[in-house]
């Protein structure tokens, strides 16, 4: 793999992350459970996807072969898309929305947060940014866990039992390939062993405070760094794609 | 057409969700020059999925070319990133008038990671005693406030 691969590659990671995680938030439009998270959720998934934009933009810079935004999230198929799996998971009921929403933005900050002082120029502007739409994602986020964690008994088990069903997706935010260990060696990527443990030391105390439990479940579902995905992104990008593939020439 | 001119083309060039706000005042324009009837400007998003920008930029290129520029070339940049500390105080003035209450100044103070609610005034009655009813608001660049004195909902534009 050369270096160009490897940097190009890793903008889908970035870029695929967001727009997948933004993608799934925007299904809430019009159907959040009160008006103010309706427009909360869809404020994130925005910020999510102009971001997923700007860097689906350098990816096809790095890559050289003419593709832009449009066509990089438009006409890839699901093998070629890099997003964690979190990101795919479907909504289920507020509450899912929310934990894996907390689970991503907590990693997302942690993530940027490091990006910052990456020795690419692109990167490092580009963390620089995001960071600062992301701190209110994260906040938004982690205040609902401690409200529905340490609300009654029923927000309580409708936020404990989709953590222990998506905490085996969490262990794919470390797992590093052959695409860190190249770009790490140059400066370029973040080295993911470093947050690892500051995110579990956030993720423990915010479910500790939220009087939840953190589940002891240690496996770790991988491959969406490599492109093996879960059911469910075929059905996104079914949805996301249909117009542009049906209409190539579509236009506003 | 010289510098002067420019700026004074810009700054008809408003916000569309803050229409009393021109994009010199909201700071987005980075810089800008002119060289033999082509202008070549420098912008920055303020939000990444800002839909707006779109709009900033065909209205920029709309107004220059309206008045005599032949070509005008846009440029994105995201870093150094945007900050509500670039808004003018005119700008935040004009904020007030339009029932907006602008952003309190650094906006890397701790209450943007802890998230506690800052004393935000009432851009209606000036009073302090007012609330946060949600940190995402109508616009991605705004939360919502609501006054407890005057009972009026209002937005606040956030800290970036």
């Amino acid at each position: 793999m050369t270096e160009q691969d490897a940097l190009f590659d890793y903008c889908l990671r970035i870029g695929d992350s967001s727009l997948i995680i933004g993608h799934r938030l925007s299904e809430w439009c019009g159907h959040g459970p009160i008006l103010e998270e309706d427009i909360a959720i869809i404020n994130v998934s925005l910020d999510l996807v102009g971001q997923a934009r700007s860097v689906l933009d350098y990816a096809g810079k790095i890559e050289g072969k003419g593709r832009s935004e449009d066509d990089l999230a438009y006409l890839r198929d699901v093998a070629f898309y890099r997003n964690h799996l979190i990101c795919e998971q479907p909504n289920g009921d507020y509450g899912r929305t929310i934990v894996r929403q907390f689970l991503f933005d907590s990693f997302h900050y942690l993530f940027l947060n490091e990006l910052v002082n990456s020795k690419d120029d692109f990167f490092s502007g580009y963390a620089e940014k995001s960071l600062k739409e992301v701190i209110y994602h994260m906040q938004h986020s982690t205040k609902w866990m401690l409200r529905m964690g340490d609300g009654t008994e029923e927000s309580h088990r409708r936020v404990q039992e989709p953590l222990n069903d998506l905490w085996r997706f969490t262990g794919e935010f470390f797992a590093v390939n052959e695409v860190d260990k190249i770009l790490i060696s140059n400066g370029i990527a973040v080295d993911l062993n470093k947050i690892k443990p500051k995110w579990k030391q956030y993720v423990r105390e915010i479910i500790e405070d939220a009087t939840l439990t953190l589940p002891t479940n240690d496996w770790e579902q991988l491959g969406g760094k490599e492109g093996r995905h879960t059911e469910h992104l075929g059905f996104i990008l079914a949805e996301m794609q249909f117009l542009p593939r049906a209409y190539p020439d579509a236009t506003w | 057409m010289n510098d002067f001119q420019i700026r004074e083309l810009l700054e008809e060039v408003k916000d569309p969700e803050v229409p009393v706000l021109s994009i010199l005042d909201l700071g987005v324009v980075r810089s800008f020059s002119i060289k033999e009837n082509i202008v070549d400007i420098v912008l920055t998003p303020t939000y990444s999925g800002c839909p707006a920008m779109q709009v900033i930029e065909d209205d920029i290129v709309s107004i220059l070319k309206n008045n005599g520029v032949e070509k005008v070339n846009i440029e994105m940049v995201l870093a150094p990133a945007w900050t509500t500390d670039w808004i003018t105080e005119k700008g935040k003035q004009q904020l007030i008038e339009f029932g907006i209450a602008p952003p309190e100044k650094s906006s890397v103070d701790k209450s943007s990671i802890t998230g506690d609610a800052r004393f935000i005034a009432c851009p209606r009655c000036k009073s302090e005693n007012t609330e946060m009813l949600s940190q995402f608001g109508s616009t991605a660049c705004k939360a919502l406030y609501r006054c407890k004195d005057c009972l009026e909902p209002f937005d606040y534009f956030k800290c970036l």
